[in-house]
């Protein structure tokens, strides 16, 4: 699926950023690649978040370099990184809906927003086949947030996110709250959108079925960078201590195991 | 990729074998298809074929526009890649009759049913209130009878942020309005040669109805809403049934310390802020109409008979109590979503406002005829 010697969707080069005294990242490299997804993950604390809300242009680094689609994205002139920002779709946690529209409204946003001329009755039907696709009930469309469950609101979240049919996908923990089975459905809906649309995606989680089900590669949040990047076998061969005990943790094994991927060799309890 | 960004999708119309072929080029996405689904409409065939193999790009808007061509008229679909085929799959399994607008009641059935929600509202609202105090007074009981138990501490913070916190703007806002109410009374009774007068109109008004209704309003606007806002979105963060589970009473650890504070702070500010009136007018009158402050002082003491501080110390804690229940009711009635917060609050300030002034038309009607006038 991904060519190598494409140029990268993502690239970060040495990213600092800090709050006051507290230093979140130093010198962070990182290039996710055209059509793979790829996991971020790392303990509470370690700036998985910043590092996103850095790539889309929430947070001004202090320093470094963030690139989108080859295009830099640091100090970028508002109007210039709107054609950049359509390109791509973000579902923050909480699933960010604007609690005064509906779910359908809401998938409508981004469309009317970038593509004000198409017709009213193609933009329903295209809120009310995403609606669908994010896997909602057939009333959903016409119901507030307000309404719906912590997992509805992240399904409508991923709904809105892909409104544009974007080229790139920035998830934040899209799976936390939601039921297995659901997460489970979520997984294969972001497989099947991966290949029918040659979608890369941004996917941070802690979720250690989505990382063995679904990610190609993943990036390891630690001491204020990323200290590895690849697939779960080549950061199993890895001597890093937090990468040993989140893989091979309780946990860890039970999800590589659930998917038939066991780590090459046990740890000894 | 590139170049491919530029090319518009279209479509020729070809008749080959009795059955009208369409054949797309170019970026089947949403960024092009802008007029297609118009000119599609117009299509006039009935044995369509769509012929794909000349699209470069598609999306799902794409597909959808092709899923529309195959469920309502029919039309074969060849010349479509993997990619292209999974997509228009998986935009077919998710056409379900999506409900998109809600269902809006015509006109005339919508006003009644406002009208009959505002009523429902503004009974329940009442009752609400009404049982609201009764809970409060059985929590009274509760820390009257257990006292240890009490939040000495959060009382002291509310009174700290209710009253020490205010006295700086209920202070400027009483000046302001003692000098202004001694500079427009100034100017009325000049006319008829009393201007001495004046310090009649400030001390007495300042006193008895001013200061305490200045202050209350200010209250409300500050703490009340300030109530609504705190316990609002601690009611939305699960904070209030986290509290309940663990066995603390909200009533008494978060709405009785913050009515206590206001009950007890509103006599101390309003007060002060009759005070700050006088003086306010005391300027004016010492600066425009020649009154000395010694003069000034001594005709208060004749005309502000003591009944005039009672009423204002009875009045300002019963101000408090409302304008603290009411912020604290409307806190603990949010639920769903922040906006909710906002509207809570909003509700707690108009409704605190009204309610004192309603309860102060009451008061003067009553002192009036036990003889305090």
């Amino acid at each position: 699926m991904s060519g190598v010697s494409n140029p990268p969707v993502i690239a970060v080069r040495d990213l600092r950023n800090a709050f006051g005294e507290h230093i979140i990242h130093d010198g962070l490299d990182l290039e996710v690649r055209r059509g793979e997804i790829m996991g971020v993950v790392g303990g509470s604390g370690t700036g998985k978040s910043v590092l996103m809300r850095s790539i889309i242009g929430l947070q001004t680094p202090l320093a470094g370099e963030v690139e989108v689609f080859g295009e830099p994205m640091v100090g970028r002139d508002e109007e210039e990184a709107k054609h950049v920002r359509r390109r791509w779709g973000v579902l923050f946690q909480g699933g960010a809906l604007f609690s005064t529209l509906t779910v359908a409204e809401n998938v409508q946003v981004p469309i009317k927003e970038f593509y004000p001329g198409i017709d009213p009755e193609l933009m329903n039907e295209i809120a009310a086949y995403k609606i669908s696709m994010s896997g909602l009930a057939v009333d959903a469309g016409a119901k507030f947030p307000s309404e719906l469950s912590g997992g509805m609101k992240k399904r409508a979240g991923i709904a809105r996110a892909l409104a544009l049919d974007p080229e790139l996908l920035f998830l934040d923990e899209p799976t936390a709250g939601l039921d297995p089975i659901g997460a489970a459905g979520f997984d294969q809906l972001i497989l099947e959108l991966r290949d029918a649309l040659g979608l890369t995606v941004f996917l941070i989680t802690h979720d250690l079925d989505t990382l063995y089900a679904i990610c190609d590669r993943i990036a390891v949040l630690a001491d204020k960078k990323v200290v590895a990047v690849g697939t779960i076998e080549e950061l199993l061969a890895l001597d890093h201590e937090w990468i040993q005990e989140y893989f091979r943790g309780p946990r860890g094994r039970a999800a590589a195991a659930h998917l038939g991927a066991e780590p090459k060799k046990e740890v000894d309890a | 990729m590139s170049g491919a960004m530029s090319v518009t999708a279209d479509f020729s119309q070809n008749v080959e074998d009795g059955s009208c072929v369409l054949r797309f080029s170019g970026n089947l996405t949403l960024l092009r298809v802008r007029k297609l689904s118009e000119q599609l409409q117009a299509v006039e065939a009935d044995q369509l074929t769509v012929d794909l193999s000349d699209v470069e790009r598609m999306d799902t808007v794409g597909a959808w526009l092709v899923h529309k061509l195959q469920r309502d008229r029919g039309a074969r679909i060849v010349g479509a890649t993997r990619e292209q085929q999974v997509l228009i799959d998986h935009v077919a399994k998710a056409d379900q009759p999506v409900q998109i607008q809600r269902e809006r009641p015509r006109a005339m059935v919508r006003v009644v049913s406002q009208v009959g929600d505002w009523t429902n509202n503004f009974l329940r609202t009442m009752v609400g209130m009404l049982g609201f105090f009764g809970s409060m007074l059985i929590s009274t009981g509760h820390i009257i009878r257990h006292p240890r138990r009490f939040r000495w501490n959060a009382v002291i913070t509310g009174f700290e942020a209710v009253g020490v916190q205010a006295l700086f703007i209920v202070g400027l806002m009483s000046f302001l309005v003692g000098i202004v109410i001694a500079q427009q009374g100034a100017v009325q009774l000049r006319q008829f040669g009393v201007e001495a007068l004046t310090v009649n109109l400030v001390g007495r008004s300042a006193v008895k109805e001013l200061g305490v209704l200045m202050t209350a309003i200010m209250v409300a606007g500050r703490s009340g809403s300030a109530f609504a806002a705190q316990l609002g979105s601690m009611k939305l963060n699960e904070e209030v049934d986290a509290m309940r589970t663990i066995g603390v009473s909200p009533m008494e650890a978060l709405v009785i310390p913050r009515v206590l504070a206001t009950v007890l702070m509103m006599p101390l500010l309003g007060f002060f802020a009759a005070m700050m009136a006088l003086f306010g007018g005391g300027v004016f009158c010492w600066l425009s109409l020649d009154i000395p402050p010694v003069t000034f002082i001594d005709r208060l003491r004749d005309i502000i008979p003591m009944t005039d501080l009672y009423q204002t110390l009875i009045k300002a804690p019963t101000f408090g109590l409302i304008i603290a229940m009411a912020g604290c009711y409307q806190g603990m009635q949010v639920e769903g979503d922040a906006e909710q917060v906002g509207r809570r609050t909003t509700t707690a300030v108009v409704q605190g406002i009204f309610l004192v002034i309603v309860l102060d038309a009451f008061f003067a009607v009553f002192f009036t005829s036990v003889g305090w006038l």
